[in-house]
């Protein structure tokens, strides 16, 4: 009994982080719409800042102080965000805000390790709090039963704020209709920044109060964003009562877990979530978001056609290009091309289901890594022949698309988006907890091509057909009978279903082929790699997906393959420098900001307005 | 009061109304008549600038506020009711009104929250209810109510009888004549000549986002022809 009594502690003290991070995100969300990834940095900069607080201040006042004055300050830099980044993309469409959020993460990342270095820190005790309390004849540490205490407090100010004051009410008036408000002499510009500020002051607060359980380190930003996330599709966004509830529900569980299957902690959460989301799609305490509350922001989609003789032309001139590269005779050269074909591949399959099918996934590296994993599993374990594990792997990365799909389609935007994120943090923890099969964090090694493809010629040839043919393919699919009803159910799933189409299926269909592509150009990165590890799973893989897509344009065929390619050779200049997050952070918000069509999109605007490019008409 | 000098407002690149003029005199309550989709309700959010006009002017008091920020221009007094009555549906009545409150202006008719629920009795009663528990007569009641929160110069009442049962109708016609007599100047749109009648004492009549009549009351009556060309049904 004390044991249990103890854990169940245990877990409300851990829940006290979560939910101030949760809380603050729902807020943000509910207000300005914008899912703010972050977060997590504001949370990150909250440790680390109120560490340094605490080496100045003293005692236990000291100790205090320096929490709060943390969190102030997180709430000064998410002003500052707020004002430098997002209130020049408020009207821009959803994807676009989260790349310039994500633009923030890789910049936060690098100044908090230009300012306070790449090691970790361990976080002071908290004065006077040092010692444990025997409960039950069980030692709970006595910081644990402040946090317990904390958070329902927190909870109660914020409820008081949100429920009692004018800007509470402003704040609740705002989440459901930000435009009247603004008819009615109130100045959304000040309420968004307001919310930002406070929302940030949260995760600012959430990092400082955990330093003594947990210290600071420069991972801590992703770390916790899939709970973070779980945590706010669990209780329903835009709801601070449901965060607290999931916050707990998720801590409580996690303890436990621990306790009793320890092999198994990271996945829990993820089917308690899959379990809520079957019953209630909106969360604990959410609202079903209205149909068109946000959906189209700007033009309407522009229709999409096949390349013209130009067109071919051109691209049939690019491939013998490609062809002819092995005359260079620089195996590095090679090796990176065929980085560019495999992660084009990737981001062209992510493309057919975001642009094309208007299924927004933060997830998508879970087909790419499982694509990987299947292959690398299959050799290792049963020596799988390189040619059958190639055709294996999009097989099942489909397959599991297929299984992901049935859960995500039953949501819709920011929701969705939400699941195939944790969907995908869900296969990375299987994989990287399974230690037994996977390897773990030691990954999966020896994956070699066969002994015909062995030398970095014929495997960079053998990805230039199998890659460009998996492009070519998914164009094709797209001006197919079945890609203009992917169009038609992204464009109007109403109008869609009226003329006889089967939204949802024709949208689980495209997850599964978007999942089956990209899972082919994870077998081709493995043989290319000779090994895997769950970094080809993890949140950033799927987000250098999007930023790919989006650098190239979303709204175009070749963005995605434009995108890929100048990423991919751009990280590889910027990586030789210290600080080549920092650059790679400015330059997205920079696009985000000043050229949001991306590349290929603002070419063709260029070409248009000097009257050149009419050639190939939209959409090329 | 208000004055609207050749505006043009699109929807995109469809042209919605074209070298619109109107002028509202103070105490004025002038309704904006036409049939359905004849762009009186682009009208009122063009001077609201909810959709600031291409070209042409909307001028407040003197004041030009062409494409200033919806925020400050209900700041400077222009009030707007939309047809949709957008209250807040997860908020208290007292809340809604809250969101609409401003501080007092010099000269300008002052609102309270009592006066208000002296005016709208039923309002009174379920005070601490939530929006989305009222009628569509008591939504509209607290979508005016919580503009006059803001104590407007000039209000804009889009379509106040649509959508609304016939004994509210005549309560609606009773509430505005009492908006009037406190000083506030009114430009109303209405499909129902009928109601316009009853509470307006100017008339422009706007079909295909071109004015088409603007006169009395008195000579609207007199003009059969006009009535039949563009407001019957």
């Amino acid at each position: 009994m004390g044991v249990l009594v103890a854990e169940l502690l245990a877990g409300l003290a851990n829940a006290a982080a979560l939910f101030l991070v949760a809380s603050g995100l729902s807020l943000i969300f509910g207000v300005t719409r914008i899912v703010n990834f972050a977060h997590g940095s504001f949370y990150m900069l909250g440790a680390f800042i109120g560490y340094s607080a605490m080496q100045v201040l003293p005692g236990a006042i000291g100790f205090w102080a320096a929490t709060l004055v943390a969190a102030v300050a997180v709430g000064l830099i998410g002003v500052i965000v707020e004002f430098l980044v997002l209130r020049q993309v408020y009207k821009a469409p959803e994807l676009f805000q989260l790349v310039a959020t994500f633009g923030v993460i890789l910049v936060i990342q690098d100044l908090a390790l230009l300012v306070w270095g790449p090691e970790d820190l361990l976080g002071p005790r908290a004065p006077g709090l040092k010692g444990v309390v025997h409960i039950l004849g069980e030692p709970v540490p006595s910081y644990d039963l402040a946090l317990i205490g904390i958070t329902p407090f927190v909870l109660l100010v914020l409820w008081y704020l949100i429920s009692r004051t004018r800007v509470g009410i402003l704040v609740r008036a705002a989440t459901q209709d930000r435009e009247m408000v603004g008819a009615l002499g109130v100045n959304q510009a000040w309420l968004f920044t307001g919310v930002f500020f406070l929302g940030s002051l949260l995760a600012g607060l959430g990092g400082a109060l955990q330093l003594p359980k947990g210290g600071a380190d420069l991972l801590m930003d992703f770390n916790i964003l899939a709970s973070v996330f779980v945590v706010v599709v669990i209780g329903g966004m835009g709801s601070i009562p449901g965060a607290f509830i999931a916050a707990v529900l998720i801590s409580v569980l996690n303890v436990f877990g621990v306790k009793f299957i320890p092999q198994s902690t990271l996945v829990l959460m993820f089917i308690v979530m899959a379990v809520v989301l079957l019953i209630r799609p909106y969360g604990l305490l959410g609202r079903e978001e209205a149909p068109g509350e946000h959906g189209q922001v700007g033009d309407p989609e522009q229709p999409i056609s096949p390349l013209q003789s130009t067109g071919k032309l051109v691209v049939a001139g690019i491939l013998v290009v490609l062809a002819l590269f092995p005359i260079f005779d620089s195996p590095f050269l090679l090796v990176l091309m065929t980085d560019v074909i495999i992660v084009s591949l990737f981001a062209v399959s992510l493309h057919f289901m975001l642009s094309l099918g208007g299924l927004v996934s933060f997830g998508h590296a879970a087909f790419f890594g499982g694509g990987a994993y299947a292959a690398a599993l299959l050799v290792h374990y049963v020596d799988t022949p390189m040619s059958l594990a190639l055709l294996m792997a999009p097989l099942l990365a489909g397959f599991l698309a297929l299984i992901i799909g049935w859960f995500c389609i039953r949501l819709t935007g920011v929701y969705f988006a939400m699941l195939t994120l944790a969907f995908a943090q869900l296969v990375w923890s299987v994989v990287f907890q399974w230690g037994e099969v996977t390897g773990g964090d030691d990954g999966i090694v020896n994956i070699w091509p066969a002994a015909w493809a062995s030398s970095t010629t014929v495997y960079y040839y053998l990805t230039l057909v199998i890659g460009v043919g998996g492009i070519i393919l998914m164009r094709h699919v797209a001006h197919s009978p079945f890609g203009y009803s992917v169009r038609a159910s992204r464009d109007s799933i109403l109008r869609a279903e009226a003329t006889g189409i089967n939204t949802k299926r024709i949208q689980w269909v495209t997850i599964a082929f978007a999942g089956a592509m990209a899972g082919l150009a994870g077998g081709l990165f493995v043989f290319s790699k000779g090994s895997v590890f769950p970094t080809e799973l993890e949140i950033a893989k799927s987000f250098d997906a999007l930023i790919m897509v989006f650098l190239g344009g979303v709204k175009t065929l070749s963005g995605p393959i434009v995108g890929a390619s100048s990423l991919t050779i751009v990280q590889d200049f910027l990586s030789r420098f210290e600080y080549w997050r920092l650059a790679l952070g400015l330059l997205i918000i920079l696009i985000v900001i000043l050229a949001p069509e991306g590349l290929v999109g603002s070419a063709r605007k260029l070409g248009n307005r000097i009257g050149l490019g009419r050639s190939e008409g939209p959409g090329t | 009061m208000l004055t609207v000098e050749d505006i043009n407002s699109y929807y995109g690149k469809a042209h919605i109304l074209h070298d619109l003029s109107l002028s509202v005199a103070k105490g004025d309550v002038l309704a904006l008549l036409g049939r359905n989709g004849a762009g009186k309700t682009t009208t009122l959010k063009s001077i609201m600038q909810l959709l600031p006009p291409e070209t042409g002017k909307v001028q407040l008091k003197e004041q030009d506020i062409t494409g200033t920020p919806t925020h400050r221009v209900s700041k400077l007094g222009l009030g707007y009711v939309p047809e949709e009555r957008r209250i807040f549906t997860d908020l208290t009545i007292e809340e809604n009104l809250e969101v609409g409150r401003q501080p007092e202006r010099s000269g300008v008719p002052y609102w309270t929250r009592e006066i208000l629920f002296d005016l709208f009795p039923n309002l009174a009663e379920r005070r601490s209810n939530l929006g989305k528990a009222l009628s569509g007569g008591e939504q509209q009641m607290l979508t005016i109510a919580r503009t006059l929160m803001g104590n407007p110069e000039v209000l804009l009442l889009d379509e106040p009888s649509e959508g609304i049962a016939p004994v509210i109708v005549e309560q609606m016609v009773l509430t505005i004549q009492r908006i009037k007599d406190e000083g506030v100047t009114i430009l109303l749109s209405e499909q129902n000549l009928h109601f316009a009648k009853l509470v307006a004492n100017r008339a422009i009549i706007i079909e295909g986002g071109l004015k088409r009549f603007d006169g009395t009351m008195e000579e609207l009556n007199a003009d059969p022809d006009i009535r039949e060309a563009y407001l019957s049904v």
